[in-house]
């Protein structure tokens, strides 16, 4: 390669490896503010601050939906495998909503260690499958794996 | 072997060849593209079984996915172009930056719309900040930029560098973009296709994906050389070869 060429190159690399590692350090130092919610681990660790809008996101845990007499709230809990955090709601879950399936929620976590959300999203995994094969893989599941999920999470 | 390479490399930066050569390549790529576009859009859309938790509204899929993916492709594509124009002054290679970023841009913004429409009946939300959808949103804006340099600088030498140096500095949000799903949590899945690991998708769901996204690349192979040929004529438009094109009216 010509020298001239060749020195052309390694500025230019150069320059764009420095530029690569300012923008990582930046995301490393923003890294929290980039998450865009907090898990039940972080959250029970006291990560979260108390009174402040947050997002909270988990697998809604199994047989913990409980709705209240007036039909709109709806108490749950949700779990990242290691922790647990109660999340309570007033309003339309969306249509993914149910038990085992991710959510994020945004709200404030009260004193209590209650998380009062405004708005529950469903949070979609990356497994595409017909019904047929949800059906046998729940039936293969309800036979004795019962760690298979909260394990995936 | 070496001067081979050398000429290869010669030939690759003559207008003229570059002309000849992917004028005979277009109607492969076209024909190809799609026959893969019909077979995958049908069977996806039509045949593919709904998916067990999102039903119907899964099938975005093979729209959003095929111009996520390359919309990022096509920066990386722009940028080495940028960098081979930057180095060895391949005239050629800048012409070629600048004509995938127009559709780059188109791509970002299909598979943002795609995005959001599939968004609203899953999660519940057209949009949200998370750093997937963000970090998606700067390479729009990134495209956005690249086309704006052309726009705004006349000389076309100042303008073909800028728009490279730009292209370059950009190409650090690709692998951002890659692995935003898995460095932060995210409301975004993360990929369901990877090439380590087995697709996390029922196969009779992801051939016609494979099929869609082969498709969306030949169409834009086809339209890069369509474009890119254009752009040749018009700077060429003195030389001889050109006159004798223009003169006889074929249309390569």
């Amino acid at each position: 390669m010509h020298p001239q060429r060749k020195q052309k190159l390694f500025i230019i690399l150069f320059m764009l490896g420095g530029i690569a590692l300012a923008v990582t350090l930046m995301l490393v130092a923003l890294k929290e503010n980039i998450n865009l919610f907090y898990t039940p681990q972080q959250i029970a660790a006291g990560e979260a601050p108390v009174n402040r809008t947050i997002r909270a996101g988990g697998m809604v845990v199994e047989g913990s939906v409980s709705r209240a007499e007036d039909g709109l709230t709806v108490r749950f809990e949700v779990t990242d495998g290691k922790d647990i955090v109660a999340i309570e709601y007033e309003g339309i879950l969306p249509d993914l909503f149910r038990e085992g399936q991710g959510i994020v929620a945004l709200g404030q976590l009260n004193e209590k260690r209650v998380f009062i959300a405004s708005e529950v999203l469903a949070k979609h995994d990356e497994n595409y499958m017909p019904p047929e094969v949800a059906d046998a893989l729940e039936k293969a599941h309800s036979k004795g794996t019962e760690d298979v999920k909260s394990a995936r999470y | 072997m070496w001067s081979a390479l050398k000429r290869l490399y010669h030939q690759l930066g003559s207008p003229k060849w570059f002309y000849e050569l992917t004028s005979r390549w277009s109607p492969w790529f076209l024909w190809i593209g799609s026959a893969l576009m019909l077979v995958g859009i049908v069977w996806g859309l039509a045949f593919a079984p709904a998916d067990y938790l999102q039903g119907n509204s899964f099938r975005i899929i093979y729209i959003h996915v095929p111009a996520a993916l390359l919309s990022q492709s096509a920066y990386v594509m722009m940028a080495v172009a940028g960098l081979v124009g930057l180095v060895w002054k391949m005239k050629i290679s800048f012409v070629v930056g600048k004509t995938i970023a127009p559709i780059g841009a188109g791509l970002a913004v299909m598979a943002l719309l795609t995005g959001a429409i599939w968004g609203k009946p899953t999660w519940g939300t057209w949009w949200v900040w998370d750093a997937r959808l963000t970090s998606m949103l700067i390479l729009l804006f990134l495209y956005m930029g690249v086309i704006a340099i052309y726009n705004a600088i006349e000389n076309e030498e100042m303008a073909n560098k800028a728009a490279a140096v730009l292209a370059l500095v950009g190409s650090i949000n690709i692998p951002i973009i890659k692995y935003s799903v898995e460095w932060w949590n995210t409301l975004h899945q993360p990929a369901t296709i990877t090439l380590t690991k087995k697709p996390t998708m029922a196969p009779e769901m992801f051939i016609p994906l494979v099929l869609t996204i082969i498709g969306f690349y030949c169409w834009f192979a086809v339209w890069v050389f369509a474009r890119t040929r254009n752009e040749i004529l018009w700077r060429e438009r003195r030389t001889k070869w050109v006159q004798r094109i223009l003169s006889t009216g074929a249309n390569h």
